[in-house]
């Protein structure tokens, strides 16, 4: 009975074991990167971003169809553009990040929405905002787990000066110049992680799966190691558990990932061992020193 | 030899200038304190010499120092102290030059980061997150990077600041140690007794020099006058500057 609820849907059917697949490559490499989205204080820029490739999306879509390579090789194109013309101006003017990327993702949205209601049906539209993890084809899987590879790589080689430019960015330029690259590196990472989750989830659930687990990560250490490990479990157990949510009831996938996440992320908030509500409430008593 | 060379160097922000006309330079392992009122460039300077400010006239000679023999202590560094980083990977931060990007931090570089957070006075705290400490150990943990920069030249700006008489007492003494190992030690400071029993040499700027020599002779109250009056709004109507070369110091 047991097994049949939660291992059974993956031995069964091809389609959800590829899901499994895509949702674990996933959590592997967004949850590590939402760690550092919010530790930066960059969680809407996450969500601005998501929103931002949009267009690129679209234009892929309306050049091929529902083929989720050109969709993605258009919403790399934009979300980098993006990504990338909101950092250098904010890099040369001093204009705060998030106020230079509000204008571009603003921009981007209206055309990706006006790209996608000229020629396609709602039903393409609801795909497009909310993903379809479930019609996952072995060329989109291998794309996912390639975006995921690569992003690991890439985040062990600019860890460093990530870290340090988040913690003392000054201290950062007055040693180096990696900090400018850095920052720039890991925003392209952002692009193509929301990229990634938007095959399965959607454009507007994309970054749920990266900014939730770190917000839980948040409740259970202070610790960066141990954070992103908390994030990368999160993110894959609410994954699992989602697909098992979607597969025995009618709840469509993406929202179902986001939900399990959701909940994992109130009892985080209510039980956290660090700084959860519970814990304030009922600190027990002080120590002797 | 001059391990700094100022010739006419001006600094300011939007065309204004914080520090006006300054020329002269700085002996290689010289300890200097820079005085002056709030508003008098002092910072201002201290950000010219490390690089992260252009001047806007004139230039700053580091006399074959590259941007990684300076360790810059900022005044109110933009530290975010709720990131999740503990004090001794911090400090190790201070190995950069050594570590760069991917360079590991071996048995040698932690006994290193060790005697760095021993000699600020922090045994016991290397775990501890820094969003943990108080101001004046956090002030210490920076003591303690700026120490492991191992930098031969070493800028800071209003290093005791808020800082107990224990703390600034345990500072000082680095900083003598660093002068003693024949480092050049930049300090910009407002408690004139220490200036006057610690520093050899003193800098009084008013947005433009006032004073600049040996600590004894500098600083006279009628100097230290002078850069009171000092007018600190920016005249917004002001016109562009015509002088090109008030020279204040001969070297």
């Amino acid at each position: 009975m047991v097994y049949d609820a939660l291992i059974g849907p993956f031995t069964e059917f091809e389609f959800m074991r590829r899901a499994l697949a895509a949702v674990i490559a996933l959590a592997l490499a967004g949850a590590p990167i939402g760690v550092f989205l919010m530790l930066r204080r960059m969680s809407l820029v996450g969500d601005a971003m998501a929103h931002a490739i949009l267009p690129g999306a679209a234009v892929g879509f309306l050049l091929s169809g529902l083929n989720l390579f050109a969709m993605t090789a258009g919403g790399l194109i934009a979300g980098f553009a993006v990504a990338i013309l909101a950092g250098v101006v904010a890099r040369s003017t001093g204009l705060k990040e998030d106020a230079s990327l509000a204008t571009f993702y603003l921009a981007s949205l209206a055309l990706g929405v006006t790209i996608v209601s000229i020629k396609g049906t709602n039903i393409d539209l609801l795909h497009v905002l909310f993903g379809n993890i479930l019609a996952m084809d072995d060329q989109t899987l291998l794309v996912v787990a390639f975006n995921a590879t690569v992003t690991l790589l890439v985040l062990a080689v600019i860890y460093r000066p990530l870290v340090i430019e988040s913690v003392d960015p000054l201290f950062l330029r007055t040693v180096s110049r990696a900090g400018g690259p850095a920052h720039l590196a890991f925003l392209a990472l952002v692009v193509i992680n929301l990229v990634n989750g938007f095959q399965a989830l959607g454009t507007l659930l994309a970054v749920g799966l990266m900014i939730l687990p770190a917000g839980i990560a948040r409740f259970w250490s202070r610790d960066l190691t141990a954070m992103i490990c908390i994030a990368v479990v999160a993110a894959a157990i609410s994954g699992y558990a989602g697909l098992v949510l979607s597969f025995q009831t009618r709840i469509p996938s993406g929202p179902a990932i986001i939900l399990v996440a959701t909940v994992l992320y109130i009892v985080s908030v209510l039980f956290g061992r660090v700084g959860g509500i519970v814990r304030q409430l009922f600190p027990g008593r002080h120590l002797e020193a | 030899m001059a391990a700094l060379h100022f010739h006419n160097v001006t600094l300011g922000y939007d065309r204004h200038p914080a520090v006006h006309h300054l020329s002269g330079e700085i002996a290689r392992g010289a300890l200097v304190a820079v005085i002056g009122p709030n508003g008098a460039g002092k910072s201002t300077l201290l950000r010219g010499i490390v690089g992260i400010l252009r001047p806007l006239d004139g230039s700053i000679h580091l006399g074959g120092l590259d941007a990684r023999d300076i360790a810059y202590l900022p005044q109110s560094a933009e530290i975010d102290r709720s990131f999740p980083i503990s004090v001794f990977d911090f400090v190790g931060t201070g190995l950069w030059r050594e570590a760069g990007l991917f360079g590991g931090i071996g048995k040698a570089a932690r006994a290193k980061i060790l005697r760095a957070v021993a000699s600020v006075g922090l045994n016991g705290f290397e775990n501890r997150p820094i969003g943990t400490l108080s101001g004046g150990q956090m002030q210490r943990v920076l003591f303690a990077r700026v120490l492991l920069q191992d930098a031969r030249l070493i800028v800071l700006d209003e290093p005791f600041n808020a800082i107990d008489s224990k703390t600034t007492a345990d500072l000082l003494a680095l900083v003598k140690h660093w002068h003693g190992e024949g480092r050049t030690v930049l300090a910009a400071l407002h408690d004139m007794e220490m200036v006057r029993t610690h520093f050899t040499e003193t800098l009084v700027l008013a947005r433009g020099p006032v004073a600049w020599g040996p600590t004894a002779e500098v600083l006279t109250p009628e100097n230290l006058m002078v850069a009171m009056r000092m007018c600190e709004a920016f005249d917004d109507t002001a016109a562009a500057c015509a002088a090109d070369d008030t020279s204040s110091r001969a070297a």
